[in-house]
């Protein structure tokens, strides 16, 4: 058995073609505004969460259409549904529901 | 693919190339990791082509790698590249030909700065008076190695025994070209054919027969990068780089690679078996890997130099396959049997990797 | 004696502003380069906010041309020189023109993709620009591969040859992502089952209506927007295209493979306005456009008295903004010929 010493590293950009997107794809189904999000951010600035904790609501629905999953579970237990995202949000995207679907899908 | 995309972009970069009275430079890790290819380089140039190739016993490195790991600062490469070219002058040479892909990034890297900040030509010339006396002029021509060979690919064409051609097939063979990052990312203008499709290579490769295969991770990296490396916890990040290449290159099934920088086949040659024995993955035909070569190589594998004397045998991925495609006679018993035939000793076989 | 207007350039700019000056009752002389009116406008489907057909501006604009001016078709501007505070306009068919006001409309040719080599231009095949996608429209030819596949996936690039240190030109040629835009969408509408992609840096929506051109392109086209510049394009083993950019807002890098690469290449000022440039020796820009002498109040003159443009030649514009443009020299153009100097109140001068 060799020693190496090292492990090769794993590739941690987003390879599109390979990810796995029907999450996304079934969220937009049920929350046409899914689609209708310009990434401003207002959401994760007003966000209760974001300001003592790594979650960003912006930032995971990015993530969730781009099929990067991994670690998702996690930051989204840390909404605790105060509703400000969706108070704010300037194109009207329903992102309360939006975390909601999330949960049922997420977290078993 | 429209190849006259291509030709009309390598017409926009062409460079002067000396054509004779060339002042060698070697590369530290080539003649360590591939002790026949610069050799090679000497007998094509003197022998087969006629050239004034001088080596100088006391030139040292370029510092390249030091200065890329951060382990040397800019001034004392600045000195150094300063007493190469205060060898040169003392010997009557003006065209600098660097072995080393790295070396000539530094040069030319070192003689750009010196054309934007005259001070620090100034400061090298003060720096190497008072720590060698010696005093030196600028190269009117640098050219690397694999420019020189391109330059005169046609001549080589002509007295080529073999060419890069399936001889059981007829059909060409499959060449990867990678070409190293510091030939032409820094300063597209000093490299032919520019940086985004590099001609240097692909040159050699349409003059010797081959058919080149364009790739996606073809501008990529093989990973070397100097600054990590040295530390062996860190090789993982470079042999991710070159597993990158494979796993693009590996459709096209191509028969082999040829580089021109001398740390690059070293990682695309070793990075094969790190590869097969840790993941099992192997690239080339029946459990073999692609055979990875540098340009000399080439250039004296087609001329019909002994395989054995081009230090073939000290490659890790086995180049028997890729002899035995091109019709290259040779004796398998002679392999290890080194200068004045004495056995100069056998490798321990990979697991996976067929060798 | 009549006064006489040479017009340089027969595009939208150089129509609406001839057949406007007509209407003035001032003698026009329009030169055009090409077989015909209509410039760029010639080669393209449709405009927005309304979906009119562009042929519809230049068949409106065609017959006051017939009519009232003096078109000059295949020819060009050799020489001009100034002549007793008017100018004497040599043609490359020998003629010459006395000229009291000269007015450039000589526009913008589009960027050669060529010279954005790590996009792969004229070496893949699936790379195209979004003039020829648009001409494509325009001619009702079904969009396919080059191996004549339906597209499932298309890549949208923006700003090709605009905002770009390594290319020489930094400015924004404004037009491109709204035309981005409207493309995305037709393409979502030919093909449903396909995925369309809009690789941009910044959106820049500026016109009316254009913010909800985007929120439709969103919302009722499932066009995907991913923030980030694409840094190579190459080709794999199918002839598809695979496309590297960073997603910025993900803070990760993207590889993804398109069937079609469209390139929304922008705007640099045209060889007949280069030429205009030296010839009359006008002031120009660090875009290389041309530069009037005021950007606010007389945005039609230029630094030579006598000389005015209008269109894309001092720019890169919407197709509407053209055509104001052309209506502002208009305007501009019979007050200086009846000499008036209102724009001397302004404490503006020519050197």
């Amino acid at each position: 058995m060799i020693n190496w010493g090292y492990t090769i590293n794993k590739d941690s950009s987003i390879d599109y073609d390979k990810n796995d997107r029907s999450l996304f794809c079934s969220l937009v189904k049920k929350e046409p505004t899914l689609g209708i999000c310009m990434a401003c951010g207002e959401c994760a600035a007003t966000c209760s969460a974001s300001q003592f904790t790594t979650f960003s609501f912006r930032k995971t629905i990015l993530l969730v259409q781009r099929g990067e999953l991994n670690g998702l579970e996690k930051e989204i237990s840390k909404c605790m549904f105060c509703g400000k995202c969706t108070l704010v949000c300037p194109r009207g995207v329903n992102t309360r529901h939006i975390l909601s679907l999330l949960r049922d899908h997420l977290i078993k | 693919m429209r190849i006259e995309g291509k030709r009309a972009l390598w017409r926009d970069y062409q460079k002067e190339i000396a054509d004779d009275r060339y002042f060698y430079v070697r590369s530290c890790v080539r003649q360590s990791f591939f002790p026949g290819a610069e050799i090679a380089f000497f007998n094509i140039m003197r022998n087969d082509l006629g050239k004034d190739v001088f080596e100088e016993p006391v030139h040292t490195t370029c510092t390249g790698i030091a200065y890329h790991a951060d382990i040397v600062p800019f001034e004392t490469t600045m000195t150094v590249v300063a007493r190469q070219f205060a060898l040169m002058t003392e010997l009557g040479y003006e065209n600098l030909v660097p072995s080393c892909v790295t070396s000539f990034g530094v040069y030319s890297e070192v003689l750009e700065s010196w054309n934007h900040f005259p001070e620090l030509e100034e400061k090298a010339r003060e720096m190497l008076w008072k720590a060698t006396k010696r005093e030196f002029k600028k190269p009117a021509n640098v050219a690397h190695a694999s420019d020189v060979i391109y330059k005169f690919r046609e001549s080589i064409a002509r007295e080529a025994r073999y060419r890069l051609v399936n001889h059981n097939t007829g059909l060409p063979l499959k060449v990867v070209e990678h070409i190293g990052c510091h030939y032409s990312k820094m300063f597209p203008y000093k490299g032919v054919g520019g940086a985004e499709y590099p001609y240097v290579l692909v040159g050699m490769i349409e003059s010797w027969g081959g058919e080149v295969v364009d790739y996606p991770e073809r501008r990529h990296c093989c990973g070397f990068g100097f600054r990590q490396y040295l530390v062996q916890a860190n090789r993982g990040y470079t042999f991710a780089a070159s597993k990158k290449k494979f796993d693009s290159m590996a459709v096209y099934k191509p028969d082999m690679i040829i580089t021109n920088c001398p740390g690059c086949p070293v990682f695309l040659d070793r990075g094969q078996y790190v590869i097969a024995e840790m993941k099992g993955i192997t690239y080339g035909e029946n459990g073999y890997g692609i055979p990875v070569l540098t340009f000399e190589e080439v250039a004296g594998l087609v001329l019909g130099y002994d395989p054995w004397d081009l230090g073939l045998q000290m490659h890790q991925v086995a180049v028997e396959p890729l002899l035995d495609k091109m019709g290259i006679s040779y004796d398998p018993s002679m392999k290890y049997a080194g200068k004045n035939g004495k056995y100069i000793g056998s490798p321990e076989l990979p697991e996976i990797l067929i060798c | 004696m009549e006064k006489q207007v040479v017009v340089i350039g027969g595009g939208v700019a150089g129509m609406e502003s001839a057949a406007r000056l007509a209407e003035l009752g001032i003698k026009v002389i329009l030169i055009e380069k090409k077989d015909d009116l209509g410039g760029h406008v010639r080669r393209w489907d449709f405009l927005f906010p309304d979906k009119k057909p562009a042929y519809v501006i230049i068949n409106a604009l065609r017959p006051d041309i017939e009519d009232m001016v003096d078109a000059r078709y295949n020819c060009e501007v050799k020489n001009i020189q100034s002549l007793n505070g008017a100018f004497n306009v040599n043609l490359s068919t020998d003629d010459n023109l006395k000229a009291d006001a000269i007015l450039i409309t000589t526009g913008f040719d589009l960027f050669d993709a060529t010279k954005k080599e790590e996009y792969g231009y004229g070496i893949y095949e699936n790379v195209i620009t979004a003039a020829e996608l648009e001409e494509q429209f325009m001619n009702k030819i079904p969009i396919r591969t080059a191996s004549g596949k339906i597209p499932r996936r298309i890549g949208f690039v923006h700003c090709v040859g605009s905002r770009d240190e390594k290319v020489g030109n930094e400015y924004c040629s404004k037009v491109c992502c709204v035309t981005g835009v409207k493309q995305s969408m037709k393409m979502r509408e030919a093909f449903p089952n396909s995925e369309v992609f809009c690789f941009y840096m910044d959106l820049r929506m500026f016109g009316r209506y254009f913010e909800d051109l985007y929120k439709e392109a969103q919302e009722k086209y499932g066009v995907q927007f991913i923030r980030g510049r694409l840094s190579e394009a190459s080709e794999n083993f199918d002839q598809k295209v695979v496309v590297k950019l960073e997603d910025t807002l993900a803070g990760k890098p993207l590889k993804m493979t398109v069937d079609l690469l469209v390139l929304l290449t922008g705007f640099v000022p045209s060889e007949g306005t280069r030429k205009m440039i030296e010839m009359l020796n006008l002031d120009k820009g660090d875009d290389r456009f041309i530069k009037p002498i005021d950007e606010h109040l007389m945005k039609n003159h230029t630094n030579v008295p006598g000389v005015f443009i209008a269109g894309a030649s001092s720019g890169p514009k919407s197709i509407a903004e053209t055509i104001t443009d052309a209506q502002a020299a208009t305007l501009e153009i019979a007050a200086f010929l009846r000499k008036n100097n209102h724009h001397d109140k302004l404490g503006i001068y020519y050197k």
